[in-house]
């Protein structure tokens, strides 16, 4: 039992820290340089995500595993998982009209654009492709969700200073932020082979 | 009357590849962009992949435009895209199967791009066959020229090498092929980029004075 409770808290870390996604694996960047611009929006950002990722790594498992396997039809795992995580996200897109309109309001954009956002694809393409089991992929979620929050919220407290520092003419805005998130991932490489899994 | 339709329809082309190419302008799409781009196969692979869905989603949500109902406008493009992406997943599984195994997961991934989704609902759900296939050619090209700098830029560098052939014997620059060397190389060229314009831009201005 305890061995089991070892492994789901190595997954966890090793999807937040060892393969952040957005430092080693690179997805999600679209979003990452869109909403890191102000702390509130980043903090707000990252609830939404962590929430919508645990939810669609739990519902899309269901559905491969119970659906798309027995049917032998797992090449169509793409569309299905499209599917899946676009109803989710107008889901949480009218929960979060109704509960926080101000929240609302400053996401807006940026919530209907989770459903092209290739992070949350790739949690339940990466849980089939790994056979992780329920209990697994949902941490596996939790586990990105996490380490897109904190490179959201690093990021976001860095450019927040960067309005104020003298940048060159031709790094101002994006490219000097990718130079920062460089440096960023370069730090978070000396996470690698803290768990061998 | 046609010679005006074509100027269109090469301009309709060139601004895909410089005024709003995907990557150093509007800042989309970036992931693969990095995630690929550290030897220069994968990034011509991605390319031609990117470029074949966006002129083959442009040319479908074109041929359906009168049919698809405004309402249900957004999964059907999603649809579309999802198909086409599947049958260049298969093909590449198929055909070049050693890129496959490195690049797999972010071919998947080329359906949740904005820009190819963007393309669709602004240009093609609006326009005839020919310009759509013009304009998804433009904004393919764009983003398969950005993903050839990018990645030969850093297998450069960053191996010595180009295509897997050894160029430079000297001990490389390891960074540029490690994640981080990903960023730098893309801020570096986008500050490239702004720069070359901004130059441009200033010598125009002279001129005209």
């Amino acid at each position: 039992m305890s061995s089991e409770f070892t492994k789901l808290f190595e997954l966890i870390v090793s999807a937040s820290l060892i393969n952040n996604f957005v430092f080693t694996r690179f997805l999600g960047l679209c979003i990452f340089f869109g909403v890191s611009k102000k702390m509130e929006t980043a903090v707000g950002m990252s609830i939404t995500f962590v929430s919508v990722m645990m939810v669609s790594a739990a519902v899309s498992w269901v559905i491969f595993n119970q659906v798309l396997v027995p049917l032998n039809i797992t090449f169509l795992e793409i569309i299905v998982f499209i599917g899946i995580i676009a109803g989710l996200v107008q889901l949480s897109d009218t929960i979060m009209r109704k509960v926080s309109p101000g929240l609302y309001y400053k996401l807006g954009i940026y919530l209907a654009l989770i459903s092209t956002n290739c992070i949350i694809l790739a949690v339940p393409l990466v849980n089939a492709g790994e056979k992780y089991t329920f209990v697994e992929s949902i941490a596996f979620g939790f586990g990105s969700g996490l380490g897109f929050s904190l490179a959201l919220i690093i990021m976001a407290s860095i450019r927040e200073k960067l309005e104020l520092a003298d940048v060159p003419a031709p790094f101002k805005g994006l490219p000097m932020a990718f130079v920062i998130t460089g440096l960023i991932a370069l730090a978070f490489t000396g996470f690698s082979g803290l768990i061998t899994l | 009357m046609s010679s005006q339709s074509n100027t269109n329809l090469k301009e309709l082309f060139l601004n895909g590849i410089v005024k709003e190419n995907t990557i150093f302008k509007l800042a989309l799409s970036l992931c693969p962009s990095i995630a690929v781009t550290n030897n220069l196969k994968n990034g011509v692979f991605m390319g031609v992949a990117v470029l074949f869905v966006q002129v083959m989603v442009n040319v479908t949500i074109s041929l359906l435009r009168n049919v698809i109902h405004p309402k249900v406008r957004l999964p059907i493009f999603m649809l579309v895209i999802s198909g086409w992406v599947t049958v260049t997943q298969m093909m590449m599984a198929a055909f070049v199967p050693d890129v496959y195994a490195k690049v797999g997961l972010y071919i998947a991934l080329i359906v949740a791009f904005a820009s190819i989704l963007a393309r669709a609902e602004m240009f093609a759900s609006k326009n005839k066959i020919i310009p759509s296939m013009v304009d998804g050619l433009g904004m393919g090209v764009g983003f398969l020229f950005a993903l050839t700098v990018i990645s030969f830029f850093r297998e450069l560098v960053g191996k010595g090498s180009l295509w897997g052939n050894a160029i430079i014997n000297t001990k490389p620059l390891l960074i540029m092929i490690l994640p981080a060397g990903g960023f730098f190389a893309v801020g570096i060229l986008m500050a490239l980029f702004n720069w070359i314009n901004a130059r441009y831009a200033a010598k125009n201005a002279h001129a005209s004075h």
